[in-house]
């Protein structure tokens, strides 16, 4: 392995048990977990209502569309605003505290 | 031969010569573009990754161009025109899927690699056990996925050609093998990738004219739409054996039959949304743009397109039911592959045929020559540079075994995809799902947010997802099993043939009874992987802290990592 490490060991150790590091885990985390699990469960909510309550989501609201088609287009609304959502916040808020980080372990390295 | 009769049938869809025309033009046109931007001598980094070339947005595209297969436009319109709702479910899963790679993969991914999945892996493990073991996992998965687009390459240019004979069939797998490693060696990932916009912006803006053509027919209603797809199938043959019209805007009519069915179900949708952030064409993409920050922006493309073009589908589908209808589908070669062709024939006569079937021709090389580049760069790197070579092999080298690779995939695929020539392709491409998020994704999951995580975990569970999905396939009705239908066969004659894998009704070895084995292998894949971490103390700080610092931060991304 031909590493060229920018920061040597200690330097990256030192970075991790930073409370800067540390709160921008925390950041991440606090996101993109309840994120997951949100979408998670809204998801198998729509499978399992598919298969154990054909009654509802076979209901015809309007003409031929069901609840079921609703339930499934939902889905798709769902899924583009937690993308728009995590980009929006990515952008704003997690980067640059990512960045500064980055460049402060630059700085230790020389 | 019988030849003489398929023809007799073929011609009435579309006129072949014209077909073969917008094909070779397809070739041609994107095998330019691919001499002209990427043709010459490679490092393995511009093989393999294209060296960060591309911006986000381009990568967006080109995921999308990556994703969606021919399973995504064939298969899903196909599943929609004969069985309805249920097949919106598979596009619904595929999109979801997208949310776990944007959130807990991608830009970790893109910090912490820099060619291969096995870089991330084995970043803070045992560099040996944990390249061979995810090199074979991937290779498992990219050839499942294969097979899928190999099979659907045959149904489709069988109809295209007018031909449905087993040995054309087969001669035209062959010449997409030919063609799509051609690209393959010619532009590495770079020119892959360019194919893969091309026919990404071709694919989506194809659907999106058929799809407002078909409105249009019903007055840009939807609800309007359904009432036409249930009219045509209520008209049709298959509605005498089963309520196909009545079911056809409801759930159920695939899945709902017993509890095994809707157990399987459950099955296939934990398999499609985990799957994904597994796949190993899809991870490599990832290494195509220069940073983490570009990587969230490729997957935020990608899933404003992949959504987008799934609700085009939809319409693409019941436009097939209401305008071409069940019959005419089941009758023709390639059967629900067929959907989507046959309801451009429809609409545009063989022009329109022409040009949405040299799209979905286009689709099928571009996916096939990304698994390639997948599965060739992770034998390459992993198994012949890092194990074999024990990292001392020169980029050249690497290159020209990653070349060989490509060759040798083409070959294993094109024979695996004339075997598999008459599965549906939405369903086999289920499977590769179903293997990667039981084999790659917990361990993917595990290197990047777990601490405690170390290599008898990571081989436990690669191993164990890895053996648990492809065994309980093995011996699931997919393979053997399936009560006999009788089947008209292409020469003319009945039979009574099993929808397994292997047609003889008599042979069933089958004691798994799930079609889609990822209610039982992902679990068993997330197990091991956290058992074996926890009979196992290895564990290396500094490797550690250094992976999550640079997984989160993005430090020393730029620079070259080799590890």
């Amino acid at each position: 392995m031909s590493t060229k490490p920018t920061a040597t060991s200690e330097a990256y150790v030192a970075v991790q048990q930073s409370p800067e590091f540390q709160s921008l885990r925390r950041k991440f985390r606090g996101f993109v977990f309840p994120a997951t699990a949100f979408f998670l469960a809204w998801y198998f909510l729509y499978v399992l209502l598919s298969i154990f309550a054909p009654g509802f989501m076979n209901k015809h609201v309007a003409g031929n569309v069901s609840v079921g088609l609703i339930f499934g287009f939902l889905q798709f609304v769902t899924t583009f605003a937690i993308t728009f959502m995590y980009a929006r916040w990515a952008n704003r808020e997690f980067d640059p505290a990512a960045e500064a980080l980055g460049d402060h372990l630059d700085g230790s390295a020389k | 031969m019988t030849s003489l009769s398929t023809l007799a049938t073929a011609t009435t869809v579309g006129n072949p010569k014209l077909n073969i025309g917008i094909f070779l033009a397809f070739v041609v046109f994107t095998l330019a573009i691919v001499i002209r931007v990427a043709s010459g001598k490679k490092t393995a980094e511009q093989y393999y990754t294209s060296a960060g070339a591309f911006s986000g947005r381009q990568n967006g595209i080109a995921i999308a161009g990556d994703y969606l297969s021919a399973a995504s436009f064939l298969g899903i319109a196909g599943a929609i025109a004969l069985t309805g709702l249920d097949g919106f479910l598979y596009s619904i899963g595929f999109l979801v899927a997208w949310l776990v790679a944007l959130l807990l993969v991608a830009e970790l991914m893109r910090n912490t690699g820099r060619f291969t999945m096995a870089d991330v892996l084995s970043y803070r493990l045992r560099q040996r056990p944990v390249r061979i073991a995810t090199a074979v996992s991937v290779m498992c998965v990219s050839l499942f996925y294969l097979l899928a687009q190999m099979a659907g390459a045959g149904g489709l240019v069988s109809l295209l050609l007018g031909v449905s004979g087993d040995t054309a069939q087969n001669i035209v797998i062959a010449i997409v093998g030919t063609v799509m490693v051609t690209y393959v060696l010619v532009g590495g990932m770079k020119g892959t990738t360019w194919v893969q916009i091309i026919k990404a912006i071709l694919l989506i803006a194809g659907a999106f004219v058929m799809t407002v053509w078909v409105l249009g027919k019903y007055g840009f209603s939807l609800s309007g739409l359904f009432q036409g797809a249930v009219d045509t199938t209520s008209g049709s043959s298959v509605e005498k054996t089963s309520k196909a019209a009545e079911k056809l805007t409801t759930y159920g009519m695939k899945y709902g039959k017993d509890t095994t069915t809707k157990i399987d179900f459950i099955s296939l949708s934990l398999a499609l949304v985990l799957g994904t952030a597994g796949l190993p064409h899809v991870l490599q993409r990832f290494y195509t743009v220069p940073t983490s920050k570009q990587a969230r922006k490729s997957v935020e493309w990608a899933i404003w397109l992949i959504g987008g073009f799934y609700l085009l589908t939809l319409v693409i589908g019941f436009g097939a039911a209401a305008l071409v209808g069940p019959d005419r589908i089941n009758a023709a070669p390639g059967k629900a592959n067929a959907a989507a062709p046959l309801l451009a024939y429809e609409l545009g006569g063989s022009t329109l045929l022409g040009i949405i079937s040299g799209i979905a021709f286009a689709t099928i090389l571009a996916v096939v020559a990304g698994l390639t580049i997948a599965a060739s760069a992770t034998f390459a790197h992993d198994i012949y540079k890092e194990v074999i070579k024990n990292g001392q092999a020169t980029g050249e080298q690497e290159v020209k075994v990653a070349r060989i690779a490509s060759m040798v995939i083409a070959v294993v695929a094109i024979l695996g995809g004339m075997l598999a020539k008459s599965q549906n392709i939405a369903f086999l491409v289920a499977l590769a799902f179903a293997v990667a998020a039981s084999a790659n994704l917990p361990t993917i999951l595990y290197s990047l947010f777990w601490k405690g995580f170390n290599t008898r975990g990571a081989l436990w569970s690669i191993y164990g997802g890895l053996i648990s999905s492809i065994g309980l396939i093995i011996f699931s009705p997919v393979v053997s099993g399936k009560p006999g239908v009788p089947t008209k066969l292409a020469d003319g004659t009945m039979a009574n043939l099993s929808p397994s894998m292997i047609t003889n009704p008599n042979i069933d070895f089958h004691w798994f009874p799930l079609d889609n084995p990822g209610l039982v292998s992902i679990p068993i894949g997330f197990l091991l992987g956290y058992v074996g971490s926890k009979l196992s103390k290895e564990f290396d700080a500094a490797k550690y802290a250094e992976m999550e610092v640079r997984s989160l931060t993005g430090h020393g991304v730029a620079e070259a990592i080799n590890h």
